[in-house]
């Protein structure tokens, strides 16, 4: 299967997604900035607090999701605004929860790494390694209720050094429920390479030990891991129970924003570059002739005002009353 | 002649290190980050490229795997690890490698065991780090009993007291609260030892106690400062360590100034602040001249917006307030 199976339609709908990541990524970027010199000031600013960001890591994002429904699970990272776009998130009430808003998803008690979005079934955590099981838990509630939906654990290299990786697979496949488990190894975590901290040379080598399949893919090849991702959903669908995927990518910024990226040698910089998957994809599509020039500036026009209204409404709402802080502890909100 | 000059909390904290690992051989440094990255707060910044990385050890984020590593090398006895757990937050990924076993090892073994070894971690709120990254979790550890634990508020303090725990024998939970990084103070170049289990009166006073613990030792002092000027006299006390706790000069102050208010930042039930009064209440009923009262954060995770949050953190203002109720 390649490039030319895919329908045009899919195919665009994928690029706008990835551009739309990148825009969106790079536009707070901007705006995480404000405020926070001359001295880096993390709590100051119009958004406060860490930020993770996913330049680079789109295609991991987009070739899973597009395969995914509303009724399929995510579970994400600390890095998780990419899936989120890709899995249909509501943006501007994403965007005002990064802000600390009232209008945001969870009212601004979340932020940023605690983004959740029930009618998408999208959730993620800010501990390393939280994913793994919970989308276990999804999965045995799928099958339970005799639905074919799947839940999808995201983790980085980093965290598929997490003791919950290794449990969460083995009762996944022990029980043959649908859940794909994808790595997004971007080759760190922090500051600590991948060949520094994991045993294997790919995660997708693990998968071996619970006897499931195991793919690792370039994820600089938005095509590849669609592929790869099309066959976990479909086995998972049809009951055949979970898969591991690795998606080698590479983060184009910071760990965190204000990371000076020292231990970082100038090669990985470089490589990042040549395997920007947007970029490629951007290649990609115009040499198969599948779109244009007019095409995709148009679809990337559209990203950009889409962005800024997305912006616009987060800076313009309002933040949480303060005693919003005591309540919704328990059921009944108080 | 000792000299002493003004450094942050976490460069203390890095001389604390230095001067141990250059001492003990012994001495190894583990943890997320810590070895070519020095620490995301710096203070293991240097260690690596001097001790090397055996002794400066980058681990995998694996909190239950690293940890339990260090309470086995602890115990073979030919070692004494440092370990960084990066949020005290992360406590419950590796909670049963410190509460089952290194806690109760001395005990459970008859004493023939020994675990010395430190968990180094940071809390606190105040950065929009939200619920997962911003807690004071040190009533969790001080409940469980074979577990010392550490809390210091200034530079001085944190040499010291770091410097103790590294060559103490039992396992010491040491927690660096983030606000207090970039403070100043000053700290002797020469090593220097406070024990463990002596609290310090960091302002004395005889109107009312106020017992705080680390970044709350700070805002207790400018309300202090503040009601000096109105003539009223405010004694801040700092246990340093919860555990052991250094009951005698906590008590003598309250018998003294017939108050109390308690400042902590962890939640407030089964707490820090709850276990401070019910020690007065039973140890200084008599001397008591009004009800005690305690400032802590509600009992609600840390909310991540700063309108939320600065709500949130106990405020000069509110512990303002309750010392002029307790008055
Ligand atoms: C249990 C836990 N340990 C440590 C951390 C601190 N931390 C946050 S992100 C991170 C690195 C994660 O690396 P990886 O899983 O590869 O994801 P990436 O950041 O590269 O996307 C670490 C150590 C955490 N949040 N949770
Ligand atoms: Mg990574």
């Amino acid at each position: 299967m390649g490039v030319e199976e895919i329908p045009k339609e899919t195919l665009l709908e994928m690029y706008k997604k990835m551009h739309k990541i990148r825009t969106y990524e790079e536009t707070l970027a901007k705006w995480y900035y404000e405020g926070k010199t001359p001295l880096f000031d993390i709590s100051a600013g119009p958004i406060p607090g860490e930020l993770h960001l996913s330049p680079g890591q789109e295609s991991a994002a987009v070739g899973m999701c597009i395969h995914l429904k509303d009724e399929d699970a995510v579970i994400g990272t600390h890095r998780a605004h990419h899936f989120a776009i890709a899995k249909g998130v509501d943006l501007k009430r994403m965007t005002a929860e990064i802000f600390g808003k009232a209008t945001g998803l969870s009212g601004g008690k979340g932020g940023h790494m605690h983004l959740f979005d029930a009618s998408k079934n999208f959730s993620c955590s800010g501990i390393v390694g939280a994913s793994f099981p919970q989308a276990v838990g999804v999965g045995i509630a799928a099958k339970l209720k005799g639905e074919n939906y799947v839940a999808v654990a995201v983790g980085g290299d980093g965290a598929a050094n997490q003791g919950t990786f290794h449990e969460a697979l083995n009762l996944a496949a022990l029980w043959k429920l649908p859940v794909i488990f994808l790595i997004e190894d971007n080759g760190w975590a922090i500051s600590v390479p991948k060949d520094k901290s994991t045993a294997v040379a790919k995660n997708s080598e693990r998968a071996k030990a619970y006897g499931i399949p195991g793919v690792s893919v370039d994820g600089a090849d938005v095509i590849a891991v669609y592929e790869v991702a099309k066959e976990a959903v479909e086995r998972a669908r049809r009951g055949e129970g979970p898969s591991l995927i690795e998606v080698r990518v590479y983060r184009l910024r910071g760990h965190f924003e204000g990371d000076p990226q020292a231990y970082r040698p100038k090669e990985d910089f470089e490589l990042a570059k040549e395997k920007d998957p947007l970029l490629n994809f951007e290649k990609l599509l115009l040499e198969k002739g599948i779109t244009t020039e007019e095409e995709l500036n148009r679809i990337k026009e559209e990203n950009e005002k889409e962005v800024q209204e997305i912006i616009d409404f987060a800076v313009k709402s309002p933040y949480p009353e303060p005693e919003e802080a005591l309540k919704g502890v328990f059921a009944g909100g108080e | 002649m000792a000299v002493v000059r003004e450094i942050t909390f976490a460069q203390a904290l890095n001389e604390a290190l230095d001067y141990e690992m250059s001492k003990d051989p012994k001495v190894v440094v583990m943890g997320e980050d810590v070895g070519v990255y020095g620490g995301i707060y710096g203070v293991t910044a240097g260690l690596y490229d001097k001790y090397g990385p055996e002794r400066v050890r980058d681990t995998p984020i694996a909190e239950s795997g690293f940890i339990g590593t260090a309470v086995g090398a602890a115990a073979t006895g030919l070692l004494r690890p440092v370990v960084e757990l990066m949020f005290i937050d992360f406590l419950g990924v590796t909670f049963d490698q410190l509460y089952n076993q290194a806690a109760k090892m001395r005990y459970m073994f008859g004493g023939k065991a020994k675990i010395s070894m430190v968990l180094r971690t940071t809390c606190g709120a105040g950065f929009s780090a939200a619920a997962q990254h911003s807690q004071s979790l040190h009533a969790l550890f001080s409940h469980v009993p074979g577990l010392k634990v550490v809390m210091p508020s200034t530079p001085y303090d944190a040499k010291g007291l770091l410097i103790s725990s590294i060559e103490d024998d039992d396992p010491v939970i040491f927690i660096e609260h983030k606000g207090l990084y970039a403070i100043k103070g000053e700290v002797p170049e020469e090593p220097y030892s406070i024990p463990l289990g002596e609290a310090d009166v960091k302002r004395e006073g005889k109107d009312i106690t106020i017992v705080a613990t680390a970044a709350m030792v700070h805002k207790s002092l400018e309300v202090a400062e503040k009601l000096e000027k109105e003539g009223v006299s405010v004694e801040v006390v700092d246990p340093r360590t919860i555990v052991p706790l250094d009951v005698d000069t906590i008590i003598n102050s309250i018998k003294k100034t017939g108050k109390l208010v308690v400042v902590d930042e962890g939640y407030p039930r089964a707490s820090f602040a709850s276990d401070i009064a019910a020690l007065a209440a039973s140890k200084a009923f008599d001397s008591l001249k009004a009800p005690v009262k305690i400032v802590t954060p509600p009992a609600t995770p840390v909310p991540f917006s700063p309108a939320l949050e600065s709500e949130w953190i106990p405020s000069t203002e509110k512990i303002e307030k309750a010392v002029r109720e307790v008055l």
